[in-house]
């Protein structure tokens, strides 16, 4: 079976997110399409799926032109979808997930759930993808989930599967596993699209590449003759410098000092279990690991958004284990938080408002009751030229800047205070690679003028390439204290999915 | 400034109508006449109803008073209700907040005798303290319990209103040589002067000077919210509650600090009724002005001169809205009505702009309520 | 392996629940046994329980006092509710003896007065979780009880019950309907919508009244339906006095009740509608056509409340006054919160509520020294405590309140 997709334009206010974009994807094959955020790729998927009309252009399947009104059609036609962010209703079980949209019935239209959990067992063994029906979808962790998504798409006879970043969430030695199951599903006879900006993964599973940029396809490769310079340079338009560079790190005392620190959650599950570690004035320590093993609750227990049930936490000399969030940021630590639009930005707010977010109430903005505006506009004009933040006007809305430059806006507040500590989580999750390479630098200068910072991220290549330790964390504990030049990233990868090297699994 | 116009515009569009449906209503429910035969009739009331309307409300000195009158207890109401929003909650508890400070106001008033300079702003300070104690209340209970301050503040107006019927026959505060639930006189010193008391032959012109309470409760509104740290913190907290809390702003504490500003403004409103209009209270002293106050801050958009515009019109619709009655045989709920229609009409830009055929953007004003939280 | 430990949460709700009891020990042992005399619970019409009112103080407050001490001890793990349960039912029965004491009061006419009065409650609350399941929030089911008892009051005066009811489900699906075009369709905020409806309805039904109903009384006036015994359902003693002789209002809440449990939680509709509550674009990206559920679902929910509204004219008092429904609706709301979106949840709240006035009004004649605006106040105290002290932040269906683009 044969999909193309040609000619598709769709346009928003404001943006093209395709021009004139044409690819065709056959059964028996994996397609890569490989762009940075914003290229247009979850646009063009999406019109596949039938969740957007396209304004100009064709969908034809096997030679016959065809629409697709509603993702309905789509399914019907044997396009299947696993999306980025997960489409799972977080508090139903896995068969009532799987099913919905295709559910089994009885009579007066009762839901047969029995109907669904076996077929959900079927579908499972089928694939090796074991799953139990009855399981609450959000007690699941994201591996798991990922699977419940792929048997969704499976249960409906999907001749071409889209993984939508895939690999995102997943272990090293869960992407080999993930890997597999592509093979097995070609081998199966469906054809796979592979969205993605890791160029590695491309490289290894791909029959085909096509890139996309500024929503248009600038280029097709080889997998087997082409290089990740190569298709990096495609994705951006200019040289991209893939690695950090870095001068080796100069440590000297504790910024800061976590001592047997434990967190227990409002269920009573320990998620965070007895975490020593130190991380120097001067030096980068990152903690690499696979979302959902603590280090959300870890950071939040430094940042002091949640109370530690044992252990202390330390900043310098100073003991801020029962320190509010406030007094924290006072005693010298800055917080770069995972989701910046949740957590980061208030984005109604204007760009000069959330510049001083975190210091309004300092002497500096205000007289304790009072705000200055005057002299937190002036403050944040300096920001914006300083951390090369793109827009006219600071006083329009947050929600105006791109995600890269939103990012810009929260490492300006963070950075730009006197801090000891900087806590970075996913700092460049979701930016476009000349803000990720600025994020990058501003991070290493930081470190070089002797603030101590620590690295949150599931994206181990920036957690290798910027710590100069890396500590590992699983099921909320420790697991690992590396030297980043010293091990690879396979070995890292055994480390995060609770395993070591030279252990047979 | 283009913003405002069209903003301007669409409100004027949302009352024209608000009107043309309520002209509507009035002649079809004229039953007798339609069903003789008699068409003139209904058209004839529909005239004089709505010319009514006008010259009640701004037609003479005494319209223009009675719309003053109206306008103050809604201004400052509204005001609690769109602090609130401004903080990301819903406050449906004016009327409660109104009568806890009218109370308190009304004690101050009648318990002690100083002179008016001192004794004014005792009494309304009184009254803003115990609006202000009583809107906290759900405001700590949300912030320890995480009860929804929807419930709990429409709960606590019934539980104030009876409470206030029970205390007006106590002897503390029961006028002597009264069996129903009225309470004594307030002190001379403590009334709130008329705002025409220069013109001594028209004493029926109640319009007094707790229309500039209103007004500068506005302007302090205003202040709190764009100048000061707090206001900051409020704005930040209703806007995004996360990243409020990520920046160390403390979010629980907020949602206290809110509701007590908020009940403070009812509070006011309660105080400057009885200072100013009444002299004393009674049962009906808040009426329903919980939920019209919150038509006001929904029509303002919460801002601080959209909530006294708003009021404005609301006090003019309901002076208004009493001369209609007088006039003709049309009741006031048919007010009720309009305000309904102008609160939907105005909420529904994209409604008015399908109606009226209006070419260009029609921007959505977004989600007051972001959904029962957790 | 991960280690269960009882947080600081779960630690600091389990003290407050012992607390509580502590209170309602007290409570009970020094007021509930102030005053004498045996206080007469009339069963049926033969049967009367009558409980000596200081003894059975002394009893309760003595059990209350000892399972105030097992909860803060150790708690009572899997039974909680059901402690929770008993001992507010002993604390009830106490205060009504002490009430009633040296007099004697039909039992099972208060409880026969409550399911009644829990119709239009249960009612608006089922469409409140019909609307708010598939993800809007519905604020004016008050707007559709009050609506909907003047119309159907109109059109049972002129032409008959059934029709009157009918028509009364008519204006409740027609102002579901604005509810549902507003925000679905045009995405307005839905609470000012809710609102909005609210003063609508307030409004034009007061005019109504004033400028239709009061000059022709003939629209007014009807014969409201009578209760019906169920055969051997009926015959159970006291039991089925008070659940089986009832109007078909109230037969007509049991099975809705039932029907929209099975509904929301066995059917294909039930399980779409849920998912478009909690996660639209899950459901969506699976080919439920989102938008057209919840338009569905708002017009049921109309539907429903429309039959609460008619509730009192036909059902109970023969005619409409004005704000006939005085905050109902907004007590129903309350329910759905209280019962956390599900039916019989609702119900149940629904009950307390109505139990409260219930007991108002078969206790106001007794000189217990309360102000009789203390006991007209009692529902809503009960109301706020109970949200407060134990429901606290329920978990609301996510999607709640936000619309949904379809492109």
């Amino acid at each position: 079976m044969k999909f193309e997709l040609r000619g598709i334009t769709k346009r928003f206010p404001g943006v093209v997110a395709n021009d004139d974009v044409s690819l065709s994807i056959s059964t028996g094959e994996v397609l890569a399409l490989i762009g940075e955020n914003g290229a247009g790729k979850s646009t063009l998927m999406n019109v596949l799926y039938g969740l957007y009309r396209p304004d100009e252009g064709q969908l034809i399947i096997d030679g016959q032109v065809t629409h697709f009104d509603s993702p309905a059609d789509a399914i019907a036609a044997g396009i299947g979808m696993v999306h980025q962010h997960f489409m799972l209703v977080p508090v139903f079980t896995v068969a009532e997930n799987v099913v919905l949209g295709a559910e089994p019935t009885g009579a007066l239209g009762s839901l047969d759930i029995d109907e669904a959990r076996r077929r959900v067992r079927e579908v499972s063994e089928k694939y090796n993808l074991d799953l139990d029906p009855d399981a609450i979808v959000e007690d699941l962790p994201v591996g798991v989930r990922q699977r419940v998504e792929i048997v969704k798409v499976l249960l409906r006879d999907a001749k071409i599967v889209v993984f939508d970043e895939p690999t995102a969430v997943l272990t090293p030695s869960e992407i080999l596993e993930f890997f597999e199951i592509v093979r097995t599903l070609v081998k199966a006879g469906r054809g796979v699209i592979f969205i993605t900006h890791k160029l590695k993964e491309a490289l290894e599973i791909a029959d085909r590449i096509n890139v996309l940029r500024r929503g248009k396809v600038v280029g097709s490769a080889d997998p087997k003759t082409t290089t990740e310079e190569a298709i990096a340079e495609m994705m951006v338009g200019r040289a991209v410098q893939l690695t950090v560079s870095k001068s080796t790190a100069a440590p000297e005392g504790p910024a800061l000092t976590v001592t047997n620190v434990s967190v227990v959650d409002p269920d009573g599950r320990t998620v965070v279990d007895d975490v020593t570690f130190e991380v120097r004035a001067g030096e980068i320590v990152g903690i690499a690991g696979v979302q959902g093993n603590g280090q959300t609750e870890l950071v939040e227990a430094i940042s002091g958004l949640r109370r530690v049930s044992s252990g202390s936490i330390r900043l310098g000399d100073a003991d801020v284990t029962d320190d509010s969030p406030r007094e924290r940021h006072e005693a010298g630590m800055g917080h770069i938080p995972e989701d910046r639009q949740r957590q980061g930005l208030v984005v109604d707010m204007s760009i000069t408002e959330n510049l001083v977010l975190t210091r309004y109430h300092s002497g500096e903005f205000s007289d304790g009751m009072r705000m200055s505006w005057p002299k937190a506009r002036e403050k944040a004009k300096q920001l914006v030229a300083d951390y090369d933040i793109r827009t006219t006007d600071p006083q329009q809305a947050a929600s105006t800047l791109s995600g890269g430059n939103q990012q810009k806006v929260i490492v300006a507040r963070e950075l730009s205070r006197d801090i000891r500590l900087a806590v970075a989580s996913q700092p460049t999750r979701g930016v476009d690679v000349g803000s990720i390479e600025y994020i990058h630098a501003r991070m290493v200068e930081e470190r070089d003028a002797g603030t101590g910072i620590l690295l949150v991220s599931t994206e181990l290549d920036e957690v290798m390439a910027l710590s100069d330790r890396v500590l590992v964390m699983y099921r909320g504990r420790i697991v690992a204290d590396l030297d980043p030049k010293k091990v690879s990233h396979m070995d890292v990868g055994l480390y995060m999915a609770g395993s070591r090297p030279g252990v047979n699994a | 400034m283009k913003s405002l116009f069209a903003s301007l515009r669409y409100t004027l569009l949302a009352v024209v109508a608000s009107l043309v449906v309520g002209a509507f209503i009035i002649v079809i429910t004229d039953i007798e006449a339609l069903g003789s035969g008699d068409f003139g009739k209904p058209f004839a009331t529909l005239w004089t109803a709505y010319t009514s309307l006008f010259t009640g409300s701004f037609g003479s000195l005494r319209a223009i008073s009675n719309t003053i009158t109206g306008a103050t207890p809604l201004m400052l109401a509204g005001l609690a209700v769109s602090l609130a929003f401004k903080a990301g909650l819903f406050n449906i508890g004016a009327t409660g907040q109104m009568l806890a400070g009218g109370m308190t106001g009304l004690w101050v008033g009648f318990a002690f005798d100083l002179p008016g300079i001192v004794h004014v702003p005792l009494a309304l300070l009184a009254g803003a303290i115990g609006g202000a104690l009583f809107g906290a209340f759900p405001g700590v209970l949300k912030a320890r319990t995480g009860a929804h301050e929807v419930i709990t503040t429409i709960m606590l107006n019934n539980i104030a209103a009876f409470t206030v019927l029970w205390l007006l026959k106590t002897e503390a505060f029961k006028r002597e040589g009264r069996s129903d639930a009225i309470s004594k006189f307030v002190s001379d010193g403590a009334r709130l002067p008329r705002l025409f008391g220069f013109l001594d032959k028209r004493i029926d012109l109640l319009a007094h000077s707790g229309f500039i309470v209103a007004v500068a409760s506005v302007v302090l509104f205003w202040w709190i919210l764009n100048r000061t740290t707090i206001g900051f913190e409020l704005r930040a907290t209703g806007l995004n509650q996360d990243a409020a809390k990520y920046a160390g702003i403390r979010t629980k504490t907020m949602v206290v600090v809110a509701m007590a500003l908020a009940g403070a403004f009812a509070g006011l409103a309660g105080a400057s009724e009885v200072l100013g209009l009444y002299g004393f209270a009674s049962a009906s002293l808040a009426g329903d002005i919980g939920f019209d106050a919150i038509a006001v801050a929904l029509l303002g958009r919460s801002s601080p001169l959209g909530t006294a515009v708003s009021a404005i019109l609301f006090g003019a619709l309901q002076a208004g809205g009493r001369q209609m009655q007088v006039n003709t045989d049309v009741p006031i709920d048919l007010i009720v009505v309009l305000r309904a229609l102008i609160v939907m009409f105005i909420a529904a830009p994209l409604l008015v702009k399908a109606i009226f055929r209006i070419r260009g953007e029609a921007h959505s004003y977004g989600q007051t309520f972001r959904g029962w939280g957790g | 392996m991960t280690v269960l430990v009882q947080s600081a949460e779960q630690r600091k709700r389990a003290r407050n629940v012992g607390i509580a009891y502590l209170v309602l020990a007290a409570v009970t042992l020094f007021l509930f046994t102030q005053r004498p005399g045996d206080a007469g619970f009339r069963l049926t019409s033969t049967a009367t329980l009558t409980l000596p009112a200081q003894a059975f103080g002394y009893a309760l407050g003595v059990i209350l006092v000892a399972v105030a001490v097992g909860q803060l001890w150790r708690g009572f793990g899997r039974l909680s509710n059901v402690v929770l349960a008993l001992a507010t039912a002993l604390f009830f029965m106490s205060f009504l003896s002490w009430a009633a004491a040296g007099e004697s009061f039909s039992f099972v006419g208060m409880l026969q007065d409550t399911v009644t009065r829990c119709v239009p409650i249960t009612l608006g609350a089922i469409g409140g979780i019909l609307s708010e399941r598939s993800g809007v929030i519905n604020i004016s089911i008050e707007g559709m009880l009050l609506g909907s008892a003047c119309t159907s009051a109109i059109g049972a005066s002129l032409w008959g019950l059934w029709v009157g009811v009918f028509v009364g489900i008519a204006t409740g699906v027609a102002l579901a309907a604005v509810l549902a075009v507003l925000s679905i369709r045009y995405k307005v905020d839905q609470v000012i919508v809710g609102f909005a409806i609210n003063f609508f309805a307030l409004g034009i039904t007061s005019f109504i009244s004033f400028r239709v109903l009061v000059p022709n009384p003939e629209l007014n006036s009807l014969r409201p339906v009578q209760p019906i015994r169920l055969p051997l359902l009926s015959d159970i003693p006291f039991v089925g006095e008070v659940l089986f002789v009832q109007t078909i209002f109230v037969y007509f809440t049991y099975v809705a009740v039932a029907f929209t449990t099975w509904a929301l939680y066995r059917t294909k509709w039930g399980l779409r509608t849920r998912a478009s509550g909690e996660y639209p674009k899950a459901a969506g990206t699976l080919g439920v056509r989102v938008l057209r559920l919840r338009y569905q679902n708002v017009l049921l929910a109309g539907a429903v409340a429309g039959i609460g509204g008619a509730w009192w004219p036909i059902g109970t008092v023969g005619r409409f006054d004005q704000n006939i429904t005085g905050g109902r609706g907004f007590i129903a709301l309350a329910a759905v919160i209280f019962g956390r979106w599900h039916p019989v949840g609702a119900f149940t709240g629904a009950l307390v509520f109505a139990l409260a006035e219930a007991v108002r009004l078969k206790i106001g004649n007794f000189k217990t020294g309360i102000p009789s605006e203390f006991l007209i106040m009692a529902p809503y105290v009960v109301t706020l405590v109970v949200v407060a002290g134990f429901i606290g932040a329920s978990r609301a269906p996510k999607a709640a309140g936000q619309p949904y683009d379809e492109q």
